[in-house]
């Protein structure tokens, strides 16, 4: 086939427009195109609010004034933001390995439970070690609950899709019956477990707010992985699988390796937001532990791009809806699932505006 | 055992299997479609909860069984629309894509409840139960088998619909064709969106009526989330059941199966098993079979691949 | 000629962004012949058939078809005017039956399907008349690649054709059932239908065709009647008489055996066998060539030379060390290279920057990482040296390399390999779609390894690619290597006969060449 290379013919004074224009496309793709799919889906959502006989802005206004209100609610947002930076964190990594982890909801349950297992087990041991402790038992068990689907996925091509969701519906089965179980505080009406022992508490970084420092290690975390990503050899050879396995094989990387490797990195982010909650908010296992972080979380990678330093920012974000659907609620009755649909319009806006021009090319084993 | 498993331990057993089936056959053959045509959507848990929500608001205000049945396959095909939009016309990924849709169902559904009936408290009147004259008394089979409501017996109606659209008409073959061999089907001389669009509403409709028999057919209440991931287990079934209808029925009510074993030996509490164990139960059983069926010949070669022409 | 010819193609071009497919073809058929359309790969064949049955619509151009002009919109309209097209790749749906396929996008999408019963008989007449051994009711997929082929040819004659066009039909035929089918073409001009085959096989040609067109470079550039031509002015028209170019090239006298492959046999994706125990050796300084029609067995060899696909027998050594076996990581840390046929697919990553696509083996290695970090000041530095040596054309080096021209990603690809300094350098399609600059300076870059008594294996499908640098050439057919050849263009019809598998020919010609030599 006759072949007419358009080549071009770079010049000193062009390089520099074609640099600067690089950086604004950049820009414009990292900032504009999200905040729009934000504002798109914030519309919706008024809208939605209108259609059903809200009154969108005062809503609006009477959220953001209470979420920003003082240092306590700030801290509430940042309490929130702790799990929802974690697990976004965790499946940008698995996301960008192509592995579609929809199960961090369960591995969130199965850190929360191997906190509380050990948060109660052992009395005597310092805070020093003890906390450090509980936090590596939920990071490993989420990991570990995750690497089920990842070996499934290797050994039997069984969809991760389908087998993490089953995962967290027996995880969270399995949560509820330890807390009327095996894990149920004797003396206790209700279902939950002993308190963890107080030497298992995260130190609290504001207070008198609840505010632990779980926030300081998702943020270092998000950085880390985000170092791991882009700066690391690792971290490359997950990204090459997840574009393109054919292109992995060549370079002689093993696809099932990596992709049990993303999988279990996603897995211990969604245990130690469970293994936070666990050791930094409630000091105690419930049925119910969480309110979705772990499929709000999914929208938060999306939302980022997949890129770790980028979830920070969007899963802020989604902390801050969340705690201003909390306040609307009590203000303005309105039920706070709103935050639901506004995250499932974002994922379609940031789809619909092309920010998430990541490829998806899956493994064909 | 011997005083738990009697005749009518078994008949109510086999009349709650099929009962508790139902859902899961809408929503399985309903993903058959999709994904013979190639698209994969893992957002029916969203379509089902927009169903159960849809047909119940409906009946509550109008009071029309029929109206409610019309208005859950209306809010399916809506929500199918959007999805086809997004994965076929935008070409996005339909993982993405289905993942959005399961939170649109979920928020909009729980969001609608709460702002016009979680006060209300009231629930609807469910189907009534057809009671054929004469069968319906037999002992044991006509409590197994003729003491259902007409949307259990729908499911029978939809097998055989399914069998005969896709085995037996230019659409339903060409639907086959468009999942593995898209480029054939477009130099035959026929659209592949416009396949891929057909078969995402019938499967996002069948998927409004297996939620609407949640609401309307089995409890008479919507609650958040009500499908509490059927729509993920018929994605399952789909792959056990190799992509046919009639083995889409039968895989389901195997699942109807674990989910009746589950309330009926809940009702035993002789047994000392922990009733979480049981409510697992249909769970596990989906990873099981997933691990079973590592032969996976049948996957229509397309699926989950958007389609660009030329 | 007759003044309304039965099919004329006037001054057709087709333009894909910037890659020129056809440039302006002309092409006449006679109604009732076999017209023979033949070319290199990539001569732009293939893309003429397709505006002709309508799949694609040309940038430029007319087509007249029985003294009408004719406008083809899609394919259908194709049918409907009579003209069929059996494309190279099946489009026979796998999972329907036979008969299901042939009703497919025929009547009213929302009929029933109720006359299965006549098609299945209608099939069975046509398949008698033709002596196509054709089953209505078997499933596709439970058919070999011959018989799939079968169905197709008959479900165009189903829907009824004047006009046939057959895409390489006998690629995926063995010997026997290639003649099959050119003794089916010759009963169906018989039958009064006219035939365009497009074949790079000349032996077929000659043996099948009325006429025939050689097309070059998007053109046609000869069109004879074939009783007037023979096999060596259809190879010399193929290629195209002007010598690409002339690279000086250093005599080196070849040194020690760097690769030895003995008995080698391998399985393709399908598990059907692809290499048939083929043997050679490649030594210091030299460049060995593989010749050969796509799809003979090429691809699969340079997949198990690399560990990426399991060797069913036979070894493979380097440097002495066997290393059939061994992963493809373990291969990457031996002194050995791979540039690989499908660049998108395996040699490149495309999202990624130049920087990350130039570590693609190495990323693990010093000097671009180091405990477990890559060294990003290495890894642009050591870009911005291969950038500027092999003149790539890339505003910087973390451009993603997908917003580089087909000729500079291979220009890189090719630098990253010889980078990385190794003893054997696997070539599998250097120049394919790359523009002559390009293929001038990589073809430079490989004869300098050479020099550096590198040993250097070419596999291509380009004969003026392997003539232009190769110190032998091994023609590969069927999974075996049928011959050796010099890389002399006087021995062209010699190469080209061994492509076709004729080697009774190619003896006979080399034997008559040897004899007036002496």
């Amino acid at each position: 086939m006759a072949n007419i290379d358009s080549e071009r013919s770079p010049s000193a004074g062009s390089d520099i427009l074609n640099g600067l224009g690089r950086a604004f496309t950049k820009t414009w793709q990292a900032v504009a195109m999200p905040a729009a799919a934000v504002l798109v889906s914030m519309g919706c959502g008024a809208l939605l609010l209108a259609l059903n006989g809200f009154n969108g802005w005062d809503i609006f206004t009477v959220m953001l004034s209470g979420v920003f209100q003082d240092t306590r609610s700030i801290a509430e947002v940042l309490l929130k933001a702790t799990p929802l930076i974690l697990i976004g964190v965790g499946l940008c990594v698995a996301f960008r390995c192509s592995i579609w982890n929809i199960g961090a909801e369960g591995q969130l349950y199965a850190g929360a439970v191997a906190t509380t297992a050990v948060g109660i087990a052992f009395p005597g041991l310092t805070s020093w070690i003890y906390v450090p402790l509980v936090i590596l038992a939920g990071a490993l068990a989420g990991a570990a609950w995750a690497a089920i689907a990842g070996l499934l996925k290797i050994y039997f091509r069984a969809s991760e899709i389908v087998t993490t969701i089953m995962l967290n519906y027996i995880a969270i089965i399995a949560t509820s019956w330890l807390v009327t179980g095996p894990l149920k505080d004797a003396a206790a009406a209700y279902p939950q477990s002993a308190r963890l022992l107080r030497e298992a508490w995260m130190p609290k970084i504001l207070p008198p707010t609840r505010l632990h420092i779980g926030i300081l290690i998702a943020i270092a975390l998000a950085i880390a992985a985000y170092i791991f990503l882009f700066r690391s050899s690792a971290g490359y050879a997950v990204r090459v699988v997840g574009i393109s396995p054919h292109a992995a094989r060549y370079a002689g990387m093993s696809v099932s390796r990596n992709i049990l490797l993303a999988i279990s990195i996603s897995g211990a982010m969604a245990g130690l937001a469970g293994a936070f909650e666990i050791a930094g908010v409630t000091f105690r296992l419930y049925q119910n532990i969480s309110p979705g972080y772990g499929f709000e979380g999914i929208a938060v990678a999306l939302l980022a791009n997949n890129n770790p330093v980028g979830a920070i920012f969007s899963g802020t974000l989604f902390a801050v809806l969340r705690s201003g659907s909390e306040i609307m609620q009590i203000n303005a009755q309105v039920p706070q699932v709103l935050v639901s649909v506004i995250q499932g319009i974002v994922i379609l806006s940031v789809v619909g505006f092309g920010v998430y021009r990541f490829r998806s090319a899956r493994p064909s084993e | 055992m011997d005083d738990i498993v009697t005749l009518g331990f078994i008949a109510t057993t086999l009349g709650a299997t099929w009962r508790l089936a139902a859902p899961l056959v809408y929503a399985s053959i309903g993903e058959v479609f999709s994904e013979r045509a190639g698209v994969l959507n893992i957002g029916i848990e969203g379509v089902m909860l927009v169903g159960a929500f849809a047909g119940f608001a409906t009946v509550f205000w109008t009071g029309s069984l029929a109206l409610g049945l019309l208005m859950a396959v209306a809010g399916g095909a809506l929500m199918g629309l959007l999805f086809g939009l997004f994965t076929i016309t935008i070409k996005a990924d339909q993982i993405v894509v289905g993942a959005a849709m399961n939170l649109l169902g979920l928020g909009l559904t729980a969001f609608l409840y709460r702002t016009y009936f979680v006060s209300t408290g009231r629930g609807v009147e469910i189907a009534p139960s057809l009671n054929l004259p004469g069968l319906s008394d037999l002992p044991f089979v006509g409590e197994a088998f003729f003491r259902h409501n007409i949307l259990v017996y729908g499911t029978l109606l939809v097998v055989i619909a399914a069998v005969f659209i896709l085995h037996r008409t230019s659409f339903g073959l060409t639907l086959r064709a468009v999942g593995e061999h898209p480029k054939a089907v477009d130099i035959a001389g026929r659209s592949v969106a416009l396949y891929r669009y057909g078969a995402v509403l019938i499967g996002c409709s069948l998927a409004g009526l297996g939620g609407a028999y949640l609401t309307l057919g089995h409890s008479n209440q919507f609650v958040e989330g009500i499908a509490s991931g059927r729509g993920f287990i018929a994605l399952a079934v789909v792959v056990f059941a190799r992509w046919s209808p009639i083995g889409a029925f039968f895989v389901s009510l195997l699942f109807g199966l674990f989910y009746a074993l589950q309330l009926q030996l809940q009702a035993q509490p002789a047994l000392h098993i922990p009733y979480q164990a049981l409510q697992a139960l249909p769970y596990v059983m989906t990873i099981a079979a997933l691990i079973l069926v590592r032969n996976r010949v049948d996957t229509p070669s397309m699926l989950g691949v958007p389609y660009r022409k030329g | 000629m007759g003044a309304t010819p039965f099919l004329r193609m006037e001054n057709i071009h087709k333009r894909f962004g910037p890659v020129i497919a056809s440039a302006g073809v002309n092409l006449e058929v006679e109604e009732k012949e076999i017209h023979a359309l033949l070319g290199e790969n990539g001569a732009g064949k293939s893309v003429l058939m397709n505006i002709l049955c309508g799949v694609l619509s040309p940038t430029e151009g007319q087509i007249v078809f029985k003294g009408s002009p004719l406008r083809l919109g899609s394919p259908r309209e194709a049918i409907r005017h009579r003209i069929g097209m059996v494309h190279q790749h099946f489009m026979v749906v796998p999972n329907l039956t036979v008969a299901e396929n042939y009703v497919l996008g025929h009547g009213s999408p929302l009929r029933v399907i109720r006359d299965m019963k006549q098609v299945s008989t209608r099939i069975r007449e046509l398949s008698h008349r033709y002596g196509l051994d054709v089953r209505p009711d078997a499933r596709i997929h439970d058919l070999s690649v011959g018989e799939q082929q079968r169905v197709e040819i008959l479900k165009v004659l189903y829907h009824g054709v004047d006009l046939l066009i057959l895409d390489e039909p006998t690629a995926v035929l063995t010997p026997q059932e290639a003649d099959r089918l050119l003794a089916l073409l010759r009963d169906l001009v018989a039958d009064g239908k006219t035939v365009i085959f497009i074949s790079h096989k000349l032996d077929e040609v000659m043996r099948v065709s009325d006429r025939v067109s050689v097309m070059r470079d998007g053109k046609v550039v000869f069109t004879t009647r074939t009783a007037e031509t023979n096999p060596r002015e259809l190879a010399r028209m193929m290629v195209g008489r002007d010598v690409l170019m002339d690279l000086p090239r250093a005599q080196t006298s070849p040194g020690r055996v760097v690769l030895a492959v003995e008995n080698l046999s391998c399985n393709n994706e399908l598990g059907l066998p692809a290499v048939r125990g083929v043997s050679f050796e490649v030594r210091q300084g030299e460049i060995v060539g593989v010749a050969g029609v796509s799809g003979n067995g090429q691809s699969e060899l340079a997949l198990a030379l690399v560990g990426l696909l399991p060797a069913a027998s036979g070894s493979i050594r380097l440097n002495g060390e066997e290393i059939c076996g061994l992963t493809s990581s373990e291969i990457n840390h031996r002194p050995l290279s791979h540039i690989p046929e499908d660049r998108h697919k395996m040699g490149i990553v495309l999202p990624l920057p130049l920087t990350e696509n130039v570590i693609l083996q190495r990323y693990d290695q010093a000097p671009f990482s180091s405990r477990g970090m890559l060294r990003f000041g290495e890894i642009t530095e050591h870009t911005r040296d291969l950038i500027r040596r092999f003149k790539v054309k890339a505003s910087h080096p973390g451009e993603a390399i997908q917003n580089l021209s087909g000729g500079n990603q291979q220009k890189l690809v090719v630098a990253r390999e010889l980078a990385r300094n190794p003893d054997f350098l696997l070539i599998n399609q250097l120049t394919r779609g790359i523009d002559i600059g390009a293929t001038e300076l990589v073809m430079q870059e490989v004869l300098k390894q050479k020099e550096k008594g590198k040993a250097i294996l070419l596999i291509s499908t380009e004969l003026e690619e392997l003539f232009a640098i190769c110190d032998r050439i091994l023609v590969m057919f069927e999974g075996q290597f049928l011959g050796e050849v010099p890389p002399d263009r006087a021995r062209l019809e010699e190469i080209g006969l061994l492509m076709a598998g004729n080697r009774e020919e190619a003896q006979r010609l080399h034997n008559r060449a040897g004899a007036i030599e002496a």
